[in-house]
């Protein structure tokens, strides 16, 4: 089974690497571009565990260690195979 | 006195530390690997500057779950001293033994440069041999070294005198120039509520002797040994 675990900063935490993509959209031209906001992508292979089971076990790691709860927010879905 | 300084795959100021302790104060010091499951005879527990464990993931976030850091965290919940310096700071933030959290600096730029740093309060084991309101200069070396807090948590810390360190000018005024890396209030260096742990950005260790063209971050190193001086006093 695999997951995707998505770990954004909270609104409100600085993102100078968004604000710098930002800009450089901007010179590119996409004036559209209002805000981006930068995060990570951690695609997680888990094996042999009931699906109830491995959201729960994945909502601790994120927890404990794929996120900051202080800075950090996350999510996750998992993939169809 | 003896120093105990922990050593994490990455760590790389260990030394820098070892000789400030040993060679300029002459006190005992040991290097405690970060496996190490337990230590004893320590009175203060150093973590250097370094990446450790490669800074994967966040700063601090891997070395957290080195063995050593349950003993670490022991310790100070005894009452043990424990300095973080640069990423040491960010480990502790990491296991929660500190407040906040470090981020990339609001410049993206890694960063390392002589910065002022005005001491907020002498009532501690690590700042007793300094008056408060002193301006020590001090170099950072860091690219996340900007201090985040939510705003309930950075009123909190006002109101209990938890900073310790504060960026600012050459006349101890605390502007937006004199913030090297967008850290919120300019924090510089944390204590927890009961005074025992620190954790700052900047690195003392180097610049603690005259060759290196500055003394000003051995004063730290005294205070702390100073501290230890009047604890063991006290107890005799």
């Amino acid at each position: 089974m695999k997951a995707r675990v998505f770990v954004t900063l909270k609104r409100g935490v600085l993102d100078p690497q968004g604000k710098a993509v930002c800009t450089s959209l901007h010179q590119l031209g996409y004036r559209e571009v209002t805000d981006v906001r930068i995060g990570k992508c951690m695609e997680v292979t888990l094996g042999g565990l009931p699906r109830q089971e491995a959201e729960r076990r994945l909502k601790a790691m994120c927890e404990k260690l794929l996120a900051n709860p202080v800075i950090e927010d996350y999510r996750f879905e998992f993939l169809d195979e | 006195m003896k120093f105990g300084i922990v050593v994490f795959p990455g760590s790389n100021c260990e030394h820098d530390v070892y000789h400030v302790v040993k060679h300029l104060l002459g006190h005992d010091a040991v290097f405690l690997w970060h496996k190490d499951p337990a230590f004893s005879g320590i009175d203060c527990i150093v973590l250097p500057g370094g990446f450790a464990h490669g800074d994967y993931l966040r700063c601090g976030a891997m070395a957290r779950f080195s063995p050593i850091m349950g003993a670490v965290k022991q310790f100070a919940e005894r009452g043990g001293l424990v300095f973080g310096i640069c990423n040491g700071f960010q480990v502790l933030s990491e296991a929660g033994m500190l407040p906040g959290a470090l981020v990339r600096n609001a410049g993206l730029q890694y960063l390392c440069r002589d910065v002022s740093l005005r001491v907020e309060r002498q009532d501690t084991a690590f700042t007793g041999r300094i008056k408060q309101g002193a301006v020590l200069r001090v170099p950072i070396g860091h690219g996340e070294g900007c201090y985040y807090a939510p705003d309930a948590l950075l009123k909190d810390l006002e109101q209990k005198r938890q900073v310790v360190f504060r960026y600012c000018d050459e006349r101890g005024e605390v502007t937006a120039e004199a913030n090297p890396n967008g850290s919120l209030h300019a924090v510089a260096g944390v204590v927890n509520e009961r005074g025992n742990v620190l954790g700052m950005m900047p690195h003392p260790d180097r610049c603690a002797e005259e060759i290196l063209g500055n003394t000003q971050g051995r004063r730290i190193f005294e205070s702390i040994v100073h501290a230890w001086q009047q604890a063991r006093r006290n107890r005799l």
